[in-house]
């Protein structure tokens, strides 16, 4: 819902108050930063203030004054900190510059209803300033791997010359590591060896299943959908020590083919929820359809039934693929060290001999997930609308 | 699959049906002339048997890589065989001893844990239940491994007399002329090692009945001699058991002095000296051993555990014990299970408490947004959903270190002195950040997904009729809002409360939680039982809250991303 309300230019009553206040809430921090709260904060009140007025009554013209404020900012903040002062001033000289003019001119109002009291207007906006706080929250832990794996230290902080952006700071050595060290590379190729090949279990076990429990008549329909979801529901641990003491009777403990098998049976749930799910708007008729035209069922099912559910297929085996690559519990107990995987290795290195090659482990790990994350995505819109429902 | 055929016939043969039916009347038939209701029923029985059978390939799959190991599990938390097993006899004897009487037992029962434990030894048992019962009494470990390593000593009185007697008695070769089958001494006599498997022991006819006891243990120390250790048994000598087993026989009742077959000479002088012999007192000897055998609580906790299957691994995961007067709780600087558990509860709801808070202004901003920005955001939910948890477990290491990027910053805007840094790590803080995090996405999904349904002009009709914001929220949004966060409310606290990897890593001592006990007992103190009990109860507690998320949401209603 768009709303369209009139705005109109504000008072300064109501703005440089307003942006003294931001000028406050900053100037704490490089209060305290300095050692002197009150200097701080009111410093930051009045300068800020009096810049707000200043900007929009006497420069007035929007663009230079903003560029004027970024300017003078960053310069301040390079003259106090160098480099990562300058960058921070570049911030903050366009978010006041942003903040003023927005308040100034009124824009704030512009997508909201028009009927909201100021309380509501500052209501809305602190909403989403706690909604952006809590994206920042979900985001911060990877967004603060991937520049720490260019560490050129073995430390898992910013070191200051990273801070200076100082090229001396940055390296690619924990990625050099990560593909010259024997353990990490023999880690990756058992991982690579596990996951498709449980894959490729779950997902030919898992479709021919979803497809039979989408028939219009299944016997214990309920009963078996619990058991085939169960391993999504068991706690890992449970389900890591449960075949622990069932593999070593007989004699899977400590194989390939156990750990394969224990990874297909963790994977399942997820085809089968993503095939079913697909099937659930799968039209039955085309599939008589094809029959009254001759085809016999092995025909129908891949010339009709498959393309059709095949991005569910597809996303269920991705879903699969990242359960057993990511998987480190039971593999922990149903593994012996010749099937050392990826995660495993990471967890023996958070636990005892920490190395910043986990970071670079972990980016790479990142950026798999990105691949994965837009391919499922992708898929998605397809099969939605290959199935005629809008894409959302 | 193709079910068009039966479809199609049964459609045209209903209306064939249809029409002859006014033709002529009686059953409606099909068009191959069955009766219609038998034709429709095997056309659904047919539907039924193709689904199972498509079903049957994962469902065994299932059953045999993930149900069976868990009922494993369960049957491995009641099963006490060991005790049974490595101690047969002086646990049969042990079943008239009066447990809760002041009285140990008496010399038979001696007598029987001679003849188990010297059996036990020779097969390495006895260190595995000694570990076994550890676990119930702190001690039996090395009373056992002590007992083994001495229970030689104790039959060897009766062998030193013995071969003092004669020389006769001293060689395997001699003891198998006595109790071995000809046929079997004639096939051992041509045996070589390289033949390979020796031939089965087989005992002298009437042995048996002369030597009853002596017998019993020949064939037993034969039986381990050949299917064991794979030793040439003719040219073994036997046990000092067998000695004590020749004096029992030799001194009860017997019939020796009629007896004619070989070595008679040598068994009937054994039995006119036997008598004589200087004997032994088993519970003396024991008590020679270790005081502890003369110990009340030891006999009562091999009683106690006798039994084939315990409630016991039970009682110790809820701080109790088993003792002779029943079920009790243990003393209460012993109890750490109840805190545990408590603690993974408490946490679990802690966890999904927080999840809900950020959850709730996430969901309802993706809910309300247009669609482009939405999708937008969402990708910002996803993508830590998709980010291996470990990578999401070792940023938030990282982080939290004292020295981690959060305190650094915190020190640099000046919140925080220098020394006196957050301890945000290694403790249960730690383990509340991370895992809020990474189960914030499970929360956060459902929401969104119910929230996506509740029209926004409800919301405007509220206010319009005079609702102020906090009441149309409260009585009109939140309301239809709930089934989400139950939704997700179960599925965050279900998946939190079997958490195992990131209390591990950054939980320190007081931030695990049960399933690192769990893990504890099956990998470090191998204590598989308690292990095994642990897991049962959590396991219990899970599916209680999925069959509540099943009667709630459906689990054909869980989506994914």
């Amino acid at each position: 819902m768009v709303a369209l309300t009139p705005i109109s230019r504000t008072e300064p009553t109501f703005y440089v108050p307003v942006v003294a206040a931001f000028g406050a809430f900053f100037g704490v921090f490089i209060g305290t930063g300095q050692g002197n709260l009150i200097a701080g904060v009111l410093g930051g009140a009045i300068l800020m203030g009096a810049l707000a007025f200043i900007l929009t009554k006497l420069i007035k013209n929007e663009k230079a004054a903003r560029w004027g404020l970024t300017l003078l900012i960053a310069l301040g903040g390079f003259a106090l900190a160098g480099i990562p002062g300058l960058l921070i001033g570049i911030f903050f000289g366009w978010f006041f510059g942003f903040l003023t003019f927005w308040l100034y001119e009124g824009r704030y109002r512009a997508k909201i209803p028009p009927y909201l009291t100021p309380g509501q207007v500052l209501w809305h906006f602190t909403f989403r300033v706690i909604c952006g706080a809590i994206f920042v929250f979900l985001i911060t832990p990877i967004l603060v791997v991937m520049p720490l794996s260019f560490n050129a230290e073995n430390f898992f902080t910013f070191t200051p010359e990273m801070l200076r952006f100082d090229p001396a700071g940055y390296s690619l050595k924990h990625y050099r590591d990560f593909f010259t060290n024997a353990d990490w590379q023999n880690a990756m190729w058992n991982s690579l060896k596990i996951a498709p090949v449980a894959t490729l279990l779950s997902v030919s076990f898992g479709t021919l299943a979803a497809i039979g429990l989408s028939q219009p008549h299944v016997p214990f329909r309920r009963a078996i959908m619990a058991i085939l979801i169960s391993p999504m529901i068991v706690p890992l641990i449970i389900s890591a020590a449960g075949m622990y003491f069932f593999y070593s009777r007989i004699g899977l403990q400590g194989t390939y083919v156990g750990v394969v098998l224990a990874h297909a049976a963790l994977g399942i749930p997820f085809v089968i929820i993503t095939v079913t799910a697909t099937l659930v708007g799968f039209d039955r008729s085309l599939t008589r359809a094809a029959a009254n035209m001759g085809a016999n069922p092995v025909t129908t099912f891949f010339r009709v039934q498959m393309p059709l559910i095949l991005p569910g297929v597809i996303s269920g085996g991705l879903f699969a693929f990242i359960t057993s690559f990511d998987e480190v519990v039971v593999v922990l107990f149903v593994g012996s060290s010749g099937q050392k995987t990826l995660p495993w290795q990471m967890f023996i290195g958070l636990r005892e001999q920490i190395s910043p090659t986990i970071l670079a482990v972990a980016t790479i790990l990142v950026g798999i997930s990105i691949c994965l994350l837009t391919v499922v995505e992708l898929l998605r819109r397809r099969s939605e609308r290959l199935r005629g429902m809008s894409p959302s | 699959m193709s079910d068009a055929p039966t479809v199609q016939t049964a459609a045209s043969s209903a209306a064939e049906a249809r029409a002859a039916d006014a033709a002529h009347t009686g059953p409606m038939l099909a068009a191959d002339g069955t009766p219609l209701k038998k034709s429709l029923n095997r056309a659904l029985r047919l539907q039924k048997v193709r689904a199972l059978a498509l079903i049957g390939p994962l469902l065994i799959f299932v059953l045999v890589t993930f149900i069976a190991p868990i009922a494993d599990m369960l049957f491995r938390s009641v099963e006490n065989e060991i005790v049974s097993n490595t101690l047969p006899r002086t646990t049969d004897m042990l079943a008239e001893w009066d447990a809760k009487g002041t009285e140990f037992p008496q010399e038979p029962i001696f007598e029987a844990l001679y003849d188990d434990m010297f059996f036990a030894k020779e097969a390495k048992l006895h260190t595995r239940l000694g570990s076994r019962l550890n676990y119930e009494l702190t001690g039996v470990s090395s009373l056992f491994r002590k007992t083994g390593r001495k229970v030689d000593d104790m039959g060897e009185v009766y062998q030193d007399q013995f071969e003092d007697l004669d020389d006769f008695w001293k060689t395997g070769e001699n003891w198998n002329s006595l109790m071995a089958s000809d046929g079997w001494l004639v096939a051992m006599d041509g045996w070589k090692k390289s033949d390979g498997k020796q031939p089965p022991f087989e005992l002298r006819e009437g042995i048996a009945e002369m030597l009853p006891a002596t017998t019993e243990t020949y064939v037993r120390f034969a039986d381990f001699i050949q299917n064991q250790d794979e030793d040439n048994l003719y040219k073994k000598d036997p046990w000092a058991i067998v000695y004590s087993s020749l004096h029992a026989d030799l001194t009860g009742q017997n019939s020796v002095a009629s007896y004619t077959g070989p070595a008679a000479a040598e068994l009937k002088a054994a039995a006119a000296a036997a008598p004589a012999f200087e004997t032994v007192n088993f519970s003396e000897a024991f008590r020679d051993i270790d005081k502890d055998w003369h110990a009340l609580d030891v006999w009562q906790t091999i009683k106690v555990y006798s039994p084939k299957y315990t409630s016991g691994y039970f009682l110790n995961a809820v701080d109790m014990q088993k003792s002779v007067d029943g079920p009790e709780l243990r003393p209460e600087n012993e109890r750490i299970y109840g805190i545990l558990f408590w603690r993974t509860i408490v946490m679990s709801v802690v966890i999904t408490g927080s999840c809900i808070l950020l959850g709730y202004p996430v969901a309802w901003i993706l809910a309300n947004l247009p669609v482009r920005q939405a999708n937008l955001l969402l990708i910002l939910v996803l993508l830590p959903f998709w980010t291996s948890l470990l990578v999401r477990t070792s940023a938030w290491k990282v982080m939290l270190q004292q020295e981690g990027v959060i305190n650094d910053t915190l020190v640099w805007l000046g919140l925080v002195a220098t020394d006196d840094r957050l301890a945000l790590i290694n403790n249960q803080t730690g383990t509340i950040i991370a895992m809020t995090h990474i189960l914030l996405p499970f929360m956060i999904l459902p929401l969104y997904s119910v929230m996506q349904t509740i029209q926004p002009s409800y919301l405007r009709a509220a206010k319009s009729l005079g609702a102020t914001n906090w009441t149309a929220f409260w009585r009109v949004y939140f309301p239809q809002s709930i089934p989400g966060i139950g939704a997700g409310s179960i599925l965050v606290f279900i998946l939190a409360i079997g958490y195992y990897i990131t209390p591990a890593i950054v939980g320190g001592t007081s931030g695990t939680f049960i399933s690192n006990r769990i893990a504890y007992h099956i990998s470090s103190s191998l204590n598989w039982g308690l292990g095994a009990a642990l897991g049962a109860i959590l396991l219990a507690a899970v599916l209680l809250l999925y069959y509540a998320y099943d009667k709630i949401v459906g689990i054909d209603n869980v989506k994914l991303g």
